[in-house]
């Protein structure tokens, strides 16, 4: 079992163990992938997200009803449920995209509230990806990924290049560095996307349905580069009605509806054994497809 | 330009019935006006003999010439390329548009003699005024319109009252509150601030509303990714959200700039040494009204044309992210 390799940080691959995965850049067969799901992260590893009793109104609108979840260091979560159910609502939540009104969301150390000034400090170590991409379309792939580190973190010029360049090609596009974003198609902008999140060097990334508006044959490139991200013990958590994808990947899985967890589990009982009817329901209607 | 479909279309102008239509057309006017007394009267004397006694033969002697060299020129302007037909027919306008002049009898010594104290004293003025103006107009507008869009009340209302204000009143009026209203108060200020005062603010109010709607256009999902990487409010606007609005901002931006440049002219009112202002009092004494009219504007024309080509690159270099 590979598990002591798995939750090593991204600068542990560098060194070369040569007991590692392998070439990350690659990814195995899903059967493959199915072993490594089955490790357990720690109790005691340290929590990156801890969210208590966490509820959201949109004016009169219960958006989250006292929703609890950890994060811990290395977990790889995927939260599915039905349209409207609250998914994004929760994820955009732990970077304070919204607020929520009751509850306590604490990342990284730093308790989300009203008045918090060092809400940059949350955000520099949470990296998020968007459906939509969001990547800045005035600006070449390569500046898309140096822009946070120069502003944000003061890295200089040379360094910031050295590291863009370094996760464009961990998401196999480096010879894409000098386009513009229109000019690239939808997959591979996600994966810019994704290494734009991966240059902050974040401590979670957050990923809502990063998948849901590719076109079917671009979603592969881009679930691939997630799993080889989470073989590589980035923590996760993953909104995604990719259920292949959550049952190789997560360590839990989380289904939400009407602004509640209704079920969380492990993937193979999630999935072999839902315990709730709502649970069932949702995964017969989506995995009939 | 358009978008254009990839299947060439047909020449209108080398349609026979287009180009019969547009006969028609030009020789009914030219029938209906009497030319006979003009420089193209002269020039059609071998003809028409001498062109005052012509009567009906001349003038349709005339309108029919005329036809005839319009409708030649347009079908073989239609053969030419692209840059080839913008540029000619730019110089038969503006030929026309001399020609046109002409048939005032201006005395020509008379503009040579005034040209350079109307361009080192006038146009220099008139520079000088607008681009100060344009500068503070440019910095008011962002601020009044981040205020406009902010949730601040007290920055909201403020800027609302502020746009409201002097898009509502008269440049007019503006420049005259400011130049006689302000000493009631006990601040006296020069023609030339208090006129570049009013053309700041008046401009800015304008540039306000477009910098707001540039800035509303930007995709939601803009600020989101922006906000998740942990940029605040100023990186964000400066680095991201201005950057993209600029092509949408700079065509209404150079068309107010080109008014300002123009409406610089009320500040004469002032007394200011401004182009129109010279204008008038140069012509004034010698009853060369005209000469000084038409120069001042001429020289209107070139500088909003410089600020015209000054729109026309920065519009190219915004847009670079767009092509495909
Ligand atoms: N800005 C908003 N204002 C008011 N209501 C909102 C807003 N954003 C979301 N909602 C509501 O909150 C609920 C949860 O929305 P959310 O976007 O989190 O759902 P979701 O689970 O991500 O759904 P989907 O799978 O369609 O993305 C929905 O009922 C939605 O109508
Ligand atoms: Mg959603």
């Amino acid at each position: 079992m590979t598990a002591i390799n798995i939750s090593q940080p991204e600068g542990g691959l560098d060194g070369g163990s040569p007991s590692g995965i392998g070439n990350v850049l690659h990814v195995q067969p899903l059967s493959s992938q199915e072993s490594f799901s089955q490790q357990q992260v720690p109790m005691s590893a340290d929590k990156i997200i801890e969210a208590t009793n966490v509820s959201k109104w949109y004016g009169t609108f219960r958006a989250l009803t006292d929703v609890n979840l950890t994060v811990r260091k290395g977990e790889r979560i995927v939260i599915c449920g039905p349209s409207g159910s609250g998914k994004s609502t929760l994820i955009r939540c732990f970077n304070r995209l919204e607020a929520h009104q009751e509850g306590e969301i604490t990342v990284n150390g730093i308790r989300l509230h009203n008045k918090m000034r060092n809400v940059t400090e949350v955000r520099k170590n949470v990296g998020m990806v968007f459906q939509h991409f969001n990547l800045f379309p005035h600006m070449t792939v390569l500046m898309n990924c140096m822009a946070g580190p120069m502003w944000i973190k003061d890295v200089p010029e040379a360094e910031a290049k050295k590291t863009a360049l370094k996760f464009l090609k961990r998401v196999r596009i480096p010879e894409q560095a000098n386009k513009y974003p229109v000019q690239l198609s939808g997959g591979q902008q996600q994966r810019v996307a994704i290494a734009r999140s991966l240059c902050m060097e974040p401590a979670v990334m957050l990923f809502d349905e990063p998948t849901s508006a590719l076109d079917p044959e671009m979603v592969s490139e881009v679930l691939e580069t997630m799993t080889s991200l989470a073989r590589d013990g980035m923590t996760m958590v993953c909104v995604t009605h990719e259920m292949g994808f959550a049952r190789a990947v997560a360590d839990r899985v989380i289904f939400m509806d009407l602004g509640r967890i209704v079920e969380e589990g492990k993937p193979n009982d999630f999935f072999t054994n839902p315990q709730h009817d709502r649970t069932k329901l949702f995964l017969s209607q989506i995995l009939r497809h | 330009m358009l978008y254009q479909d990839t299947v060439e279309s047909e020449v209108l102008v080398h349609k026979p019935w287009f180009i019969a239509a547009m006969f028609a057309v030009v020789l009914a006017v030219f029938l209906m006006v009497n030319l006979t007394g003009t420089t193209f009267g002269e020039l059609m004397r071998p003809v028409i003999g001498a062109p005052m006694q012509s009567g009906i033969y001349g003038r349709v002697a005339i309108a029919f010439v005329i036809a005839v060299m319009f409708c030649v020129n347009i079908v073989l302007i239609g053969f030419a390329p692209l840059k080839a037909q913008i540029g000619i027919v730019w110089i038969e306008l503006l030929a026309l548009f001399f020609s046109f002049f002409k048939a005032f009898n201006l005395s020509m010594p008379f503009i040579w003699e005034n040209l350079p104290y109307l361009i080192t004293q006038g146009v220099v003025t008139t520079i000088y005024v607008s681009a100060v103006s344009l500068i503070c107009a440019s910095l008011i507008a962002i601020i009044a319109a981040i205020a406009k869009l902010s949730s601040n009340g007290f920055a909201y209302a403020i800027a609302n009252f502020y746009t409201s204000f002097f898009r509502g009143l008269p440049l007019l009026m503006q420049i005259y509150l400011i130049y006689l209203g302000l000493p009631q108060l006990g601040i006296v200020i020069d023609a030339v601030p208090s006129g570049i005062l009013a053309l700041s603010l008046c401009v800015g109010a304008y540039m306000t509303e477009i910098f707001r709607a540039g800035i509303q256009s930007i995709d939601r999902g803009q600020w989101e990714a922006s906000r998740s990487m942990g940029f605040g409010f100023g990186l964000t606007m400066r680095r991201i959200i201005l950057p993209q609005a600029l092509p949408v901002i700079i065509p209404p931006m150079g068309n107010t700039f080109i008014s300002m440049l123009k409406d610089s002219s009320l500040v004469s009112v002032l007394g200011v040494w401004e182009l129109t202002f010279l204008a008038r009092t140069l012509g004034q004494p010698t009853f060369h009204h005209m000469e000084m009219l038409i120069t001042a504007s001429l020289i209107y024309w070139i500088m909003s044309a410089c600020l015209e080509v000054g729109q026309s690159r920065l519009e190219r270099h915004f847009g670079r992210s767009k092509v495909r």
